[in-house]
């Protein structure tokens, strides 16, 4: 069979591998630069008897998002700065009633309105602490359009996996960048659908049956006639206000993630087997960083890339086990320092950690890593 | 007759409910499962969306499948729940700050949509969980913790919103006269397209309280007096309108369901290149 190979946009490859992976419902608002996942969802899914609609604000977005996914579709809702900002009460509200969603960001220039059609990667700390209370997240971020096509995939395997809802979080040069992409044949795309009541046997929505990682989920609609809710709640879904049992919950949440940390994160290591000073570097960022590292090479420099590819959780085990050889990390990133401090947390006994950065919806250039690279040394 | 109202529709053991003692809310909830039962509803079809407040817990305590989303939001999650299966009936609990502070602009668009929900407004007139500050339908001049001063904002008139942002059912009645509610509820229900109905109710422990309404039979008998049928209404002397509030069917339309729209654009597309 000839190979499926075609130039496409990294918003166009993400809202083909949504549909390939099952995304049956999309709701969101327009907003630059994610405006064509809204526009290809509503030309596309009808086609495929799924759903899209428009609603009346980013809030409204979400909720109807996590109403799709509830009725039992795979869903999915695309933003981009000021929409992010408007989304995040209810992103704590599908990780509280553990509802499987796709929240895809584009991030641009802010803050507020900012820089609109201008990339930025402004949004890192805020897609983990954006929503009060404490929480797990998932956030991955691609570098390139094929791998934006992966990543959708996989966000909506692990919101499906790990009942929770998972962060796409490309950029303005992501999701408006043309590359080529070889679009895999549906049967070689792994795809993980959210496990349903064992029949026959009573259904307690929020109880984890022996050997699962997340309460099995029903649809509204199937007979199992049962509440959700914001507020905590126990085995049966109705709200508890007991403390031991908010702990009991907040424990679950955490170390659904926690505990499958091996299968949740990935992360790219470039050149850094003999590497003497590392690069940290994500989303199209990672890009700049890795032609500074070939400049940095060709002149003998022991230069190396690593790129987390799940931002959060950050790949911190694999992160400090490299740091024990490295007397310097530079941080580079479309930002005034955000991902600088997780990277500073994870290798402070280790190494000395720079930054370099920039907010102003211009890219960092090679050769201004590569200046800040010697610098350091 | 209720008790086994409350074996085939409420989940008895989450009750006592949270309300207090002369609270309307139980009788607004008890018309909706009298509605539901008079219509031979499928349980497992039927989907109660709240948002935050007093009302918003009772779906906590009905057999339904059952959503208690955020403050304000109900109409939006109810929204994706219909158009993702359109077979489920949905209805949605709400109260006046719910509805039409918070989550106004959710209220004007689904009704602008005209989609298949049937919203239940237990308007109270005040914010009862918080501790009774004024709400959008407060009456000028009414008393409440953050109107200490008398209240110098105009109300909403709900059901009027509705009707004007394209319910194609639209209908107010107060918890006092349970079964014209019980009869709008099913003719909302029964409507194919956007539905709310209002229920009028009372507060005695913030609004009355605050506003020296009296007992909570007071406040019933205030019901009984004070509201008018619209048609009747109309034909008093402007003398005699005032102090008084209007109840009865203010809109009953028929137009093209969003659902249904959705539906045949997808019927439409079938056999078409993708």
């Amino acid at each position: 069979m000839s190979k499926n190979i075609k130039l496409m946009q990294g918003n166009e490859a993400c809202i083909e591998a949504a549909l390939m992976v099952g995304m049956r419902f999309y709701a969101g608002y327009p907003i630059t630069p994610s405006t064509e996942l809204a526009e290809l969802s509503a030309e596309k899914l009808p086609y495929y008897g799924g759903k899209f609609i428009q609603m009346e604000d980013e809030i409204a977005g979400i909720a109807a998002a996590i109403g799709g996914s509830l009725a039992g579709l795979k869903s999915m809702t695309a933003t981009s700065g000021p929409g992010f900002s408007l989304k995040q009460e209810n992103i704590g509200y599908a990780m509280i009633a553990e509802v499987p969603l796709v929240i895809v960001n584009v991030q641009r220039g802010g803050p507020s309105t900012g820089l609109p059609t201008s990339p930025a990667q402004g949004d890192i700390m805020q897609a983990k602490w954006g929503t009060h209370g404490d929480h797990p997240v998932i956030a991955l971020s691609p570098e390139s359009v094929p791998e934006t096509f992966e990543l959708t995939i996989r966000a909506f395997n692990l919101a499906e996996k790990y009942r929770t809802p998972v962060m796409l979080l490309t950029d303005e040069i992501v999701g408006h960048m043309r590359e080529k992409i070889e679009i895999p044949a549906i049967e070689e795309i792994e795809i993980f659908n959210r496990l349903k009541p064992i029949e026959g046997k009573e259904y307690l929505p929020y109880k984890i049956e022996e050997g699962d990682i997340v309460p099995r989920m029903a649809s509204y609609g199937e007979g199992y006639r049962y509440h959700v809710t914001g507020l905590f709640h126990d085995e049966t879904g109705f709200p508890s206000n007991s403390s031991e049992n908010a702990e009991l919950m907040l424990n679950h949440l955490m170390s659904k993630v926690e505990d499958n940390l091996d299968d949740i994160i990935t992360y790219e290591e470039y050149m850094i087997e003999d590497a003497e000073f590392l690069i940290v570097a994500y989303g199209s960022t990672s890009r700049t960083a890795r032609s500074a590292v070939k400049i940095l090479r060709q002149e003998g420099i022991k230069v190396g890339m690593f790129r987390p590819i799940t931002i959060w959780p950050s790949p911190e085990k694999r992160l400090r086990e490299i740091s024990k050889n490295i007397k310097n990390i530079l941080v580079a990133e479309m930002n005034l320092g955000q991902y600088v401090y997780e990277i500073q947390r994870i290798v402070k006994s280790n190494s000395e950690v720079y930054h370099i950065g920039r907010a102003n919806g211009e890219v960092l250039m090679p050769s201004e890593i590569v200046t800040k690279v010697k610098e350091v040394l | 007759m209720s008790s086994t109202l409350i074996s085939n529709y409420f989940r008895e053991a989450n009750l006592p409910h949270i309300w207090c003692p002369g609270c309307s809310n139980g009788i607004v909830t008890r018309a909706l499962v009298k509605a539901i039962d008079e219509l031979g509803l499928d349980k497992n079809k039927v989907t109660v969306v709240s948002g935050i407040g007093c009302s918003s817990r009772a779906p906590g305590y009905l057999d339904f499948n059952t959503l208690h989303t955020t403050h304000g939001r109900a109409l939006a999650f109810a929204t994706g729940l219909k158009l993702a299966n359109p077979d489920l009936e949905v209805i949605v609990i709400t109260g006046d700050g719910d509805v039409s502070a918070i989550g106004g602009n959710h209220l004007i668009h689904a009704a602008r949509r005209n989609i298949n929900i049937t919203t239940i407004v237990f308007n109270n007139n005040i914010y009862g969980m918080t501790g009774g500050q004024y709400s959008p339908t407060t009456p000028t001049h009414a008393l409440g913790t953050t109107a200490p001063h008398g209240n110098i904002d105009k109300p909403f008139d709900i059901t009027q919103l509705a009707a004007a942002a394209g319910a194609t059912y639209a209908a107010r009645t107060t918890s006092y006269h349970v079964n014209q509610l019980i009869k709008y509820i099913k003719k909302g229900i029964e409507n194919k397209g956007f539905s709310l109905i209002e229920a009028a109710s009372i507060c005695p422990t913030y609004y009355g309280r605050k506003n020296k309404s009296g007992s909570a039979v007071k406040m019933m008998e205030f019901l009984r007096d004070n509201y008018i049928d619209i048609k009747a209404y109309d034909k008093l002397p402007d003398d005699k309108k005032i102090g008084k509030e209007t109840m009865g069917e203010f809109k009953e339309i028929t137009l093209p369901e969003y659902t249904d729209e959705y539906l045949r654009l997808i019927e439409n597309l079938k056999g078409a290149e993708k």
